[in-house]
């Protein structure tokens, strides 16, 4: 920071970069904490249709992406270990692992997406339009959540390809491993979001 | 405290709590599948909050890592649960 510090000395300070990220990690959870509250208070006024909705969506698809994100976070957390084991080959398996790990979600999500799509149910169909106000509203937040979920899965991607990158080039290594820490914290938070909109929206019986 | 620093997790311990969150989810599906009426809403929240808290602390590593980064998201979190609480008062009593 100060002038006189020495030209080749690059200025690292990981506590700083790791509060960075958490901070943008805030406004994610406010981004998606404001949608769940819009959720709440419409379910809370059209409950039964919200109930009726809700048995059109496949709970078996959503488990199975559950358990596909819950492992791809422990993939990418293991990573982690792996690089400061110094153990840059196991780093660089587990982060394919955890890309391949969110590309099946992502065709999971297409093939769900499809089906509904197939079935008339999208914002604005003819059909959606025919039914009640709730059926409207809870397939409109369906889509919206899990549409801004899939696309924090594709940011997560690129963001992981990027480490993966610089893992192989060597810019991040056993004595600094920040960028793969923070790209892991971005990974886990889309596990963490998704943790409660599989409950909300495939399992309300 | 240096050694906080360099806590390096086991790779069992990540299996562990990988197998931990796998239970809770099968045991969220089940509990939701029995008809419990507004309870069943309840105890899935009960069980992704866990969830969510065990994801923060081994997975995001909280647990480790300074305590700055805790007292942040404990932060953010009360303030968020706040703001449900607000506006559920104003549903429920307008």
């Amino acid at each position: 920071m100060e002038q006189n510090h020495v030209a080749h000395t690059e200025h690292f300070d990981p506590v700083a970069s790791k509060i960075g990220m958490w901070l943008f990690i805030f406004t994610e959870i406010l981004l998606f904490g404001g949608l769940f509250i819009v959720y709440s208070v419409y379910r809370y006024n059209h409950g039964v249709e919200f109930h009726l909705a809700a048995q059109e969506l496949d709970v078996t698809i959503g488990l199975i992406n559950t358990i596909i994100l819950l492992i791809s976070s422990m993939t990418v957390a293991m990573s982690i270990t792996a690089l400061q084991l110094g153990n840059k080959k196991l780093t660089l398996i587990l982060l394919t692992l955890t890309i391949l790990l969110a590309l099946i979600f992502l065709v999971n999500k297409y093939f769900e997406w499809g089906a509904k799509i197939h079935h008339d149910i999208y914002p604005g169909s003819e059909f959606l339009l025919s039914l009640s106000k709730g059926d409207m509203l809870f397939f409109g937040l369906y889509f919206f959540m899990t549409g801004l979920h899939a696309i924090h899965i594709i940011a997560g991607v690129a963001i992981l390809g990027v480490v993966y990158v610089k893992v192989k080039n060597g810019s991040v290594n056993q004595d600094r491993v920040s960028l793969l820490e923070n790209g892991g914290l971005y990974w886990h938070l889309v596990d963490l979001i998704w943790i409660f909109l599989f409950p909300l929206f495939y399992l309300i019986h | 405290m240096s050694e906080h620093k360099n806590h390096i997790s086991s790779y069992k311990s990540q299996v562990i709590v990988l197998l931990t969150l796998l239970v809770l989810t099968v045991l969220t599906v089940t509990i939701t599948s029995v008809h419990l009426g507004p309870f069943n809403t309840a105890a899935a929240m009960l069980i992704a909050s866990i969830k969510a808290a065990i994801v923060l602390l081994y997975f995001m590593h909280l647990k480790f890592d300074e305590k700055i980064y805790r007292f942040m998201v404990t932060l953010v979190l009360a303030i968020y649960a706040v703001v449900i609480v607000i506006t559920f008062f104003d549903y429920l009593y307008r």
